[in-house]
């Protein structure tokens, strides 16, 4: 993992915890959850309280078990849409970037059109032809999700592929005779880990945006709990408008976290792939105590390198 | 370019026609056989007929024959008959199409004017105290719209009453070009457009920090200073340069936006595109849902054309570029 070796910036270290909470909250949540979220048994609109932590719908099901079971459906849709999404791009974008030719006009064109066409309007057609039975079936939602979401990874990683291929690791694996198949995925996907990442991060993103609208809008099966069904359920019982914040704000939240999660990992990736941007994520006080001009300078831009045995990073400006 | 562009956007058109078409042919389980189960006894046979014939069943035609009638129909305008509303398709959406060209419209300008001139100086002052906006900025940015608009309502809808909610007019004005009509629909679209603006500000204002901090350590900005210009004069010198990417990205961000939008809408009831789509799919009215996926990608489509043209005028290479 020494490629993806993340600058150890507070940003970084707060995404990776929310991700890492939520992460345990989507294996163990249906197990916590106190009660049957779907269970009716106990009094309408209740405010939170030691027995029922976020209250109750106006059906008298509890909030806190529907949030700790809904996490499961959302994240693994999210991840199953942002692995599939990026295994799509990963194949379009490097053949595209090293074949050349015809298949790049193609695969370009290909995912330049999907570029194009707004993502949602399109899931919600083709979700609203599909059967019920298959709306509740995560996978399918999860792959459909995957089909509007690929293009933009597959963009960025064919230019990187362009920059690698003419390369002398790359020539050296072609002059040896190894396959074209085998130099895309183990010569040149290797290199391009960072990337990759980052457009995983992207795609998971995106995922759980086009799902918890999707289910916001009454599209995915209501007998799945996920947190846009919730939301849909307190927006169907008018709960923005008589004040029962309680029922759709803690979804909302952990949807925006979730994503801020995603987002600030994804700094200390874009971090990583430009250096530039590293020496803007030095706060304040670590510019006192390296020594740095309080202010930026144009032009000179701040070197960050480990120094052994020291638990702070030197720096020293350099021009360029 | 411009060229190559209209082709691209040519040729998405015609997928997405083409999806249009295909999808409820190809469709597993026959929703549309479903639904006209469901209509049996509330529609006269002859209607039955007519949405059976515009979805290819019955016609003893082959697909592609069916496939051009469907393009012929499309080019006259016809967008096929609102199943639930029992009117043409294209004279609904003739009615609420306006309503969200003027909301989000306005609101993504609004939202791409304030991100850039935000992010331009976020990236100017790195590793100042402003670098505490991102945070807050990126926790915004993954909050999906229609979520912040409901909160928005809550809070300065409902309990505040700082602006009036539901719907894009009172129902004490009369539509017309007056004054006091279009006061009433300004006052209306604020709550909705501050909400979309403060969903996708943060988009916009990240990307142009990044481009920002990137062209601040180029040589022609330290040109720039050794020569002695005023600090001000530097940065909208930097600033020109790095806007150039966002602008080229505008077209592509500009489909995100306007999905994330039109839920806005949803929330507060406004009578555009978003909320008759909502509608449509709980009735699952098919040929609604249809004609309002192939309005907003033709729209959106125009929209990238525009921003590719601004593009080309603001950047002189891709000028040259053209003309070779």
């Amino acid at each position: 993992m020494r490629a993806l070796r993340l600058p150890r910036s507070p940003k970084v270290l707060l995404g990776l915890c929310i991700l890492a909470f939520f992460i345990v909250m989507t294996v163990i949540g249906p197990w916590l959850a106190p009660y049957n979220p779907s269970s009716t048994a106990f009094a309408a609109l209740l405010t939170p309280s030691s027995h029922h932590w976020l209250g109750t719908t106006s059906l008298g099901q509890d909030i806190f078990s529907q949030l700790l079971v809904g996490a499961r459906a959302t994240m693994v849709v999210a991840l199953v849409a942002g692995l599939v999404a990026t295994l799509l791009s990963m194949t379009i974008g490097i053949a595209a970037g090293y074949l050349g030719g015809a298949t790049d006009d193609g695969l370009s064109l290909l995912s330049n059109v999907f570029l194009a066409i707004p993502g949602l309007p399109l899931l919600i057609v083709i979700d609203s032809y599909l059967p019920v039975s298959s709306r509740s079936n995560e996978f399918v939602i999860g792959l459909i999700i995957s089909l509007t979401g690929w293009a933009w990874g597959a963009r960025v990683l064919r230019a990187q592929t362009m920059s690698l291929r003419n390369r002398d690791f790359v020539e050296a694996a072609r002059i040896i005779g190894e396959s074209r198949t085998r130099i895309m995925f183990s010569e040149i996907a290797p290199n391009l880990l960072p990337v990759l990442a980052s457009s995983l991060l992207f795609t998971v993103l995106y995922a759980i945006g086009a799902y918890v609208t999707l289910a916001y809008i009454g599209l995915t099966s209501t007998a799945v709990w996920n947190w846009g069904t919730m939301l849909y359920w307190a927006q169907a019982n008018n709960a923005p408008l008589s004040n029962e914040w309680y029922w759709f704000v803690p979804p909302g939240i952990c949807i925006a976290l979730v994503g801020t999660g995603l987002a600030l990992v994804n700094f200390g990736i874009d971090e990583f792939i430009n250096p530039r941007l590293r020496a803007g994520g030095i706060s304040a006080r670590q510019r006192r105590e390296l020594g740095l001009p309080r202010r930026p300078r144009l032009g000179l831009t701040p070197v960050l390198r480990p120094r052994p045995n020291r638990s702070l990073a030197s720096a020293k400006l350099v021009t360029k | 370019m411009i060229a190559r562009r209209l082709a691209l956007y040519a040729l998405t058109a015609w997928v997405a026609i083409t999806v249009n078409f295909l999808l409820p042919r190809m469709m597993p389980g026959n929703p549309v056989q479903t639904l006209i189960g469901k209509l049996q006894g509330q529609v006269t046979s002859q209607e039955i007929r007519a949405i059976r014939l515009s979805f290819g069943m019955g016609i003893h035609q082959g697909l592609f024959a069916q496939y051009f009638t469907y393009l012929g129909q499309l080019f006259r305008g016809n967008l096929g008959v609102s199943i639930t509303l029992g009117a043409p398709v294209s004279a609904i959406l003739h009615e609420s199409v306006p309503w969200t060209v003027g909301l989000i419209g306005l609101s993504t300008l609004i939202s791409f004017a304030l991100g850039t001139l935000l992010g331009a100086m976020l990236g100017w002052t790195r590793g100042s105290r402003f670098d505490a906006l991102i945070p807050t900025a990126t926790f915004f940015q993954a909050i999906p719209y229609f979520f912040l608009g409901t909160v928005m309502l809550l809070i300065f809808g409902s309990n505040l009453h700082w602006f009036p909610v539901l719907g894009a007019y009172s129902q004490n004005v009369t539509p017309g070009w007056n004054w006091t009509f279009i006061a009433n629909v300004i006052r209306y679209g604020e709550l909705p457009l501050i909400s979309i603006v403060l969903s996708s500000v943060a988009g916009w204002m990240l990307g142009m920090r990044n481009m920002m901090i990137t062209m601040v350590g180029e040589d022609f900005v330290l040109m720039a200073v050794a020569k002695g210009l005023p600090r001000r004069k530097v940065i909208m010198h930097a600033a020109r340069n790095a806007v150039l990417p966002s602008i080229a990205n505008l077209s592509l961000a500009i489909g995100l936006v306007v999905s994330g939008a039109l839920l806005v809408e949803l929330v507060f009831n406004y009578p555009g595109v978003g909320d008759l789509l909502l509608q449509a799919v709980m009735n699952e009215d098919y040929p609604l849902i249809q004609g309002i996926f192939l309005v907003i990608t033709l729209t959106v489509l125009a929209a990238n054309l525009i921003a590719d043209v601004v593009y080309l005028a603001l950047d002189p290479r891709t000028r040259t570029e053209a003309a070779v």
